[in-house]
């Protein structure tokens, strides 16, 4: 009771909504609020089971407005708060994340992305990226980690409370209903034994001292009275986002020089994409690949500087196209022919990746 | 010569910097506010307080008190509350909403927080329309009101009758919720409710629920005396004054 929950590192073989609970655990996170849907679940069943062992809280919600509104209010009060859903409540989701935007609350939520529109399927999906991305009537002032392996819900989850905290953009871990029910392999450690340092929290409403004597009282809003009012806080808002998008900006890339054709897939499916590029280098050809790990910020100056090397792009997701108009609006003005593999709602398998790169390899493909 | 601007005597939790308040002349939010803040004072609660307010007229208060204070979305700020108090407990929460926000878009939350018996307290104003937008039909407008929306009168056939927030929060709240209903019209019985509503907060007993019946003038159209006599004489007709729920169960 009250000790870490994991002293050093150890391996285990779990599923990925469990490494996100123990990984909030280890991160610290003090409060968790949330409300049933598939395929998040088990993050909250694994966290009212582990938490109250470490005084850990939990709140399940009426719905998913309730449960950001909720976590910002566990935010407000100077706690690591956090939820996690999907699909139609992702949708909910961007309400509160919209205030969240607004008012620079440092919330943090885990997204397993599902199938749509709608209901669709509870299994797995790449659809969600328009939303976490760019969801709620504003700019899109917000940090998406698009992870791959259940390793990156470990480290990601952690990070996301300190880039949440340091920065006070609402961070999203972006995963996907296979990464959220398989089981492998993850190293699961105390961040503090890696040299990871938590950024510490602090409350918004509630400090010391009594308002209009001691200090001046917290005011929050998020409504304006004039037009300019509001542009002047967004646009000091979008400076800072700018300023420090390099800081937050992460990436992956192989064998991007002179490609004759470069990959960009993210997620579950770049795992896919790197064993199809891997085995196709491997075989002679001029194959390199290019993973976002930021969606938002989105390294755009890394990507524009792979792919004005390549002959040709290959834009591979599990969604119509997504990821596609991100690459597209930041590849603006290269003269480099973009080709697809879209399917929304299903998984990709790197034979596939692999078959599409070499017809295109070989001309064969417009 | 010499001008002495002479202040009204305001509570010491209010935010001088913010008065006068920016709502209507003949408005009854002041009055709700008001009392708020004269609880807030005897309790001696300016440092625990954190006051959150919604969406509507009800936005308008984001400066008002000296004490900190968040404006939440429309319907969100039960939400908000609960979230902080769940966080720190040691804060006394206070939501305050217009009746579109409780009653309407936000009715989800305040039906589950009450039946959670959240440990928070919402005070809701009560002036039968959504004053902000223009005067629109609310889940409280009377049956035959002239609205924005229903600007024949409200048919209740056709829109359904006026919500009864406090019997409804009473008939689903636990012990130790305290519920009621009171009015600008009866200043000293409301600013009672609301002390008690926090009261039960600080003491941990449950949800603390209180409805105060208002005026709005600029949307009903009327002057001051068809202003007072409808919430003093018309609207208790149909939302009965008084305590609903009591922990112990001892009404007034």
């Amino acid at each position: 009771m009250g000790s870490k929950p994991i002293e050093g590192e150890r391996k285990v073989f779990m599923t990925g909504n469990e490494a996100v609970a123990w990984a909030a655990l280890a991160a610290g996170a003090d409060i968790m609020y949330g409300y049933p849907i598939t395929p998040q679940n088990e993050i909250m069943q694994y966290w009212t089971r582990l938490g109250p062992k470490y005084n850990k809280k939990f709140l399940q919600t009426e719905d998913e407005l309730s449960a950001g509104f909720t976590t910002i209010g566990g935010v407000l009060a100077g706690r690591r708060a956090f939820t996690a859903t999907a699909g139609p409540g992702n949708v909910l989701m961007q309400e509160p994340m919209s205030m969240a935007e607004a008012m620079r609350i440092p919330t943090v939520v885990v997204i397993q992305q599902r199938g749509g529109p709608s209901t669709a399927t509870v299994i797995y999906s790449q659809q969600e990226v328009t939303l976490t991305c760019f969801g709620g009537n504003g700019e899109g002032l917000r940090v998406v980690y698009s992870t791959s392996s259940h390793q990156d819900l470990y480290d990601y989850t952690i990070k996301a409370f300190n880039t949440a905290w340091k920065y006070r953009f609402p961070t999203f871990v972006l995963s996907d209903g296979y990464q959220a029910k398989m089981r492998e392999s993850v190293v699961i450690y105390d961040p503090e034994a890696r040299g990871i340092q938590m950024v510490p929290t602090e409350p918004f409403l509630g400090k010391a001292g009594t308002p209009g004597e001691d200090r001046p009282a917290a005011h929050l809003r998020n409504t304006y009275n004039i037009e300019e009012e509001l542009l002047e806080v967004l646009s000091k808002d979008i400076e800072e986002y700018e300023r420090v998008a390099p800081e937050i900006i992460e990436y992956d890339a192989y064998n991007t020089e002179n490609a004759d054709l470069l990959v960009i897939a993210h997620g579950v499916v770049f795992r896919s994409a790197a064993m199809a590029v891997k085995d196709l280098a491997g075989q002679g050809y001029k194959i390199g690949y290019f993973r976002p790990i930021t969606l938002r910020p989105f390294p755009k100056e890394q990507l524009r500087q792979a792919a004005q090397q390549a002959k040709q792009l290959l834009v591979v997701e599990s969604a119509y196209g997504q990821l596609l108009k991100i690459v597209q609006d930041n590849l603006y003005g290269l003269n480099v022919p973009i080709k697809t593999l879209l399917r929304p709602g299903v998984g990709i398998t790197p034979e596939e990746i692999a078959e599409k790169a070499k017809a295109l390899l070989a001309g064969k493909e417009a | 010569m010499e001008t002495k601007e002479i202040l009204p005597k305001m509570p010491k939790s209010w935010n001088p910097a913010s008065k006068p308040h920016k709502f209507c002349p003949g408005c009854g939010h002041g009055l709700v506010l008001k009392a708020l803040g004269q609880v807030i004072d005897e309790l001696n609660i300016q440092d625990r307080v954190v006051f959150g307010c919604d969406i509507g007229c009800s936005l308008l208060s984001w400066d008002f008190f000296n004490v900190d204070t968040v404006q939440t979305h429309h319907g969100r700020t039960t939400p908000v509350m609960v979230g902080i108090k769940r966080a720190n407990p040691e804060l006394i929460t206070i939501a305050y909403m217009g009746d579109g926000g409780g009653y309407a878009i936000g009715s989800q939350h305040l039906v589950n927080a009450a039946n959670r018996n959240d440990i928070i307290t919402a005070i809701l104003v009560n002036n039968t329309v959504y004053a902000m937008t223009g005067g629109q039909m609310a889940p409280t407008t009377m049956p035959d009101q002239k609205t924005e929306t229903t600007p024949y009168g409200r048919d209740i056939k056709e829109t359904g009758y006026p919500m009864l927030g406090p019997e409804m929060v009473a008939a689903i709240a636990h012990e130790g919720a305290y519920v009621a209903r009171g009015s600008i019209a009866k200043f000293r019985q409301l600013k009672t409710f609301i002390k008690k509503a926090i009261e039960n907060q600080m003491a941990g007993r449950g949800f603390s629920f209180v409805e105060a019946l208002s005026t709005c003038p600029t949307n009903w159209r009327t002057n001051a005396e068809k202003t007072w006599d409808f919430v003093e004489n018309i609207m208790p007709q149909y939302f009965p004054i008084g305590e609903y729920k009591v922990p112990g169960g001892k009404e007034e």
